[in-house]
């Protein structure tokens, strides 16, 4: 039998392949089409850090993924007009029959009633549409708080700020389609937020509604921007997300073998693949798991919206609350000078806050280079505590955008707790100045003493085995400590060159002589 | 960290590395507990299609669907940590940036070829500065313009005026006798009641708050005929209707942002964001005892906006 007859039996068959098989024939294929054998190669090597908290965008990404396959299913259902009908005799719903509504709400309430899985869709929508905010916000956090924004990653974290106003915008608008008496409250507080804008706040008004508000063409406008402009913003943002962090690498946290010039983790093939795969399912599952068992935004007990109705003890969606809770706050300011009107009250919490928050957040790998003058490369994260200013600045920062949040339920807390709703109005005007004020020094000490304190970061559980004496005493001795876990000597981190200093670097190397481990820089 | 190897080069990395053997001490043993996860989503899939064919609560497929898929996701997540290579595996970090050659040729051939060339022709540059410019600013006409009219003055009008009836959301009239002390309706100029305009901009709140006139503010004395009292019901803080009256204090209160104002002292605001009182509707009875409006609003109703004398 020689290499070139005709292969018969399996093995001689299997041989006769290679050493790849099938696989390495459709290689062989694609590679002399596409030549993308040494790319692709590349691709598939792509080392992806392991740490949980770079799962964090993930969430986001997947939950947008839930968000474009549940919102084409709404598409197919939902009518985006103001047009008014009469709900059918025979709707379901017994207390809207006979009732005028208009085809959006309508359409809603069909879908929610009388097409199968149309209330499952309709309800994983919303929430992914939550998880898709929220884990956003919570990624962010994490890239602030280990510096990862920092030289050469400013441009996807100004992408991934932009990506969170989209984010946002997106909630507001699909929260507005459904015309409920909830969200057409939403739509007029937006409609009174754009007349506040000085000078040409009465045009954007007009433009947007098509005439005084309420008119007959927002919802159709709405949905629009809902489904194809700010989606595929959203979608082009991501691919460029994305391609930047292909591009850069992924940043990783400092450890045993991990430098600025490596990335040790696991390959995008298999491992990651499978893992970020696996997870997709899991995000997926979690929002279908929400849709069923948790209501949200139930319209139908809200009803069609009239101008002339309203609600009470309404919330928006979580990430409007910090508006909805400055608004509150925000003392009665209005002036009038030369003729014309500032409704402070109104452009402060609503147009001005926004601007700067979001401005800081744009601006904050700046701001920052402006304080610490450092125009390094850094693809090793920092560990908050080891960044004092950074941190308790970020704290400061979530605590008053969390003290805002609060204050969007001023109502629901006084009548909760029985007080009056002037002290915990007065109760959150302190708290917007004092929470933030205390929570910076805090933070900052907080950090500088864990820094000084011996670190368990990575070292597993030690189990303590309790033993008795022949006294009948009994002692706890911890466990030997797991292979790998044990105390070892590390290199001297080299003090940076930007801050290269005659007497800081013989202070440092006496501080390493006499330590060993610890290495100070000042 | 935990690493129990050095990272392996990935790649240089050979089958029979450690870092490529899996992280499972009993690889098979995890093998079958992974497969029982595909089972168990396996099993939730078929529910989720049982439940649907044959129409059953939404929560339970929909419960039935989203356990399948924690499962599935689970089992490959586990798939991909405890059977496929543990790792670790380093891959060098590039550096981005060019060398200082390429950058510098980079840079000439820009210059040389395009900007100075370019450069060299001001007045064309300028040219086509101002003709693009102009497009900008053109094109905003159909995309901006064409959405809408322009304000006007129709924010600061309403369609009440001198004479018009008071009806209810269903078109009635008012009748001074129809409404006790405390009681409260909505109202809206006659014939407008189911019209966007008449909802959102003349919506008013009347109130019978007394039996007898009773004067709110200086130059008001005739405006609350039989002790009723009418406002726009359109806080001044962000256009909600001020929708809550609560009857024991006199106050009315705005349910989005609990502004309150004082209903008897010309709606002034005593608490919250809202910056001025509502305006207030000055009121007659016909000869038939029915309500109607003795004048318009004298200022424009709603939330402030930057025309607003």
């Amino acid at each position: 039998m020689t290499a070139t007859a005709t292969p018969r039996t399996k093995r001689q068959k299997k041989e006769a392949a290679g050493p790849y098989g099938n696989v390495g024939k459709t290689v062989d294929v694609l590679d002399e089409r596409l030549g993308f054998a040494k790319g692709g190669r590349v691709f598939m090597d792509k080392i992806f850090p392991d740490h949980w908290s770079f799962m964090l965008g993930e969430i986001a990404l997947y939950s947008f993924v839930v968000l474009l396959v549940t919102g084409v299913f709404l598409t197919l259902y939902f009518v985006p007009s103001q047009r008014l009908m009469t709900v059918p005799m025979d709707f379901p719903y017994k207390p809207l029959r006979g009732d005028t509504v208009s085809e959006a709400f309508y359409s809603t309430i069909n879908m929610s009633f009388n097409v199968r899985c149309g209330l499952l869709m309709r309800q994983m929508h919303h929430w992914a549409c939550d998880i898709f905010v929220a884990s956003i916000v919570v990624h962010m956090a994490r890239v602030f708080f280990t510096g990862a924004f920092r030289k050469p990653r400013e441009a996807n974290w100004l992408v991934g700020v932009t990506l969170l106003i989209l984010a946002i915008t997106n909630g507001f608008l699909g929260y507005s389609l459904p015309d409920d008496l909830v969200s057409g409250t939403g739509i007029r507080i937006a409609d009174s937020i754009m007349l506040s804008i000085p000078v040409i706040g009465s045009y954007v008004s007009f433009f947007v509604f098509g005439g005084t508000f309420p008119g007959d063409i927002v919802i159709e406008r709405f949905f629009i921007i809902h489904v194809l402009l700010v989606p595929g913003a959203i979608m082009g943002l991501v691919g460029a997300h994305l391609g930047l962090l292909v591009r850069q690498k992924h940043t990783q946290f400092p450890g045993k073998g991990r430098t600025e010039r490596n990335v040790v983790g696991s390959p995008m093939f298999p491992v990651f693949i499978f893992k970020t795969q696996g997870f997709l399912f899991m995000v997926l599952g979690a929002c279908a798991l929400l849709g069923a068992l948790a209501q949200i935004n139930p319209v139908w007990q809200f009803g069609q919206y009239y101008a002339a109705n309203i609600s009470y003890a309404v919330q928006p969606d979580w990430y409007m609350g910090f508006l909805d809770g400055l608004l509150r706050v925000m003392p009665a300011w209005e002036f009038n000078n030369f003729g014309y009107t500032i409704p402070l009250e109104v452009t402060f919490p609503a147009v001005i806050f926004p601007g700067i928050v979001f401005n800081i957040a744009m601006a904050w790998p700046w701001i920052e280079q402006q304080f610490t003058k450092d125009k390094q490369m850094h693809h090793l994260l920092d560990r908050p505590r080891d960044v004092p200013h950074r941190t308790a600045f970020g704290v400061a920062f979530f605590a008053l955008l969390a003290i805002l949040f609060i204050a969007s339920s001023t109502d629901v807390l006084a009548n909760f707790f029985h007080v009056s709703l002037n002290f915990v109005l007065i109760l959150m005007r302190v708290l917007c100045f004092v929470v933030p004020v205390i929570a910076y020094p805090v933070t900052y000490f907080i950090c500088i003493e864990l820094q000084g304190g011996g670190s368990l970061m990575g070292k597993r559980k030690r189990a303590n085995v309790v033993v008795r004496t022949e006294e009948g005493e009994y002692i706890a001795n911890p466990s030997d400590p797991r292979p790998g876990d044990a105390h070892e000597e590390l290199d001297a981190t080299p003090v940076p060159t930007f801050i290269i200093d005659e007497a800081v670097v013989v202070e440092a190397e006496e501080v390493v002589s006499e330590g060993g481990v610890k290495v100070a820089a000042r | 960290m935990t690493d129990q190897h050095e990272p392996a080069d990935i790649t240089t990395v050979t089958a029979d590395a450690p870092q490529m053997q899996p992280l499972a001490k009993d690889p098979d043993a995890m093998a079958n507990k992974i497969g029982l996860l595909f089972i168990l989503g396996l099993i939730c899939f078929l529910g989720f299609g049982v439940a649907y064919w044959q129409d059953a609560a939404f929560w339970l497929y929909g419960t039935l669907i989203g356990a399948g898929l924690v499962a599935l996701g689970s089992g490959f997540i586990a798939w991909g940590k405890y059977l496929l290579p543990k790792g670790p595996f380093v891959e060098e970090r590039h550096v981005l940036a060019s060398s200082t050659e390429e950058r510098t040729a980079f840079s000439a051939a820009l210059m040389e070829r395009g900007v100075a060339p370019i450069k060299r022709r001001k007045a064309l540059g300028a040219l086509l500065g101002g003709s693009l410019g102009v497009f900008s600013i053109v094109a905003l006409f159909p995309l901006v313009r064409s959405l809408g009219p322009l304000p006007g003055d129709s924010l600061a009008t309403t369609n009440w005026k001198k004479g018009t009836r008071l009806v209810d959301i269903n078109g009635n009239f008012i009748h001074i006798d129809q409404i006790d002390v405390g009681g409260f309706a909505t109202v809206f100029p006659e014939g407008l009641q189911l019209t966007d305009d008449g909802q959102a901009i003349d919506q008013t709140f009347l109130i019978r708050v007394d039996t007898e006139p009773f004067t709110t503010a200086k130059g008001r004395e005739d405006w609350t005929p039989s002790g009723y009292v009418a406002y726009s019901k359109l806080c001044t803080h962000l256009g909600c209707p001020v929708g809550l009256y609560e009857q024991q204090l006199e106050v009315l209160v705005c349910p989005c942002h609990q502004s309150m104002f004082k209903v008897r002292e010309a709606a002034i605001p005593t608490f919250g964001p809202a910056p001025r009182p509502l305006p207030q509707l000055p009121l007659a009875v016909d000869s038939d005892g029915y309500l109607f409006a003795a004048a318009g609003y004298n200022e424009p109703v709603g939330p402030g906006y930057w025309e607003r004398p």
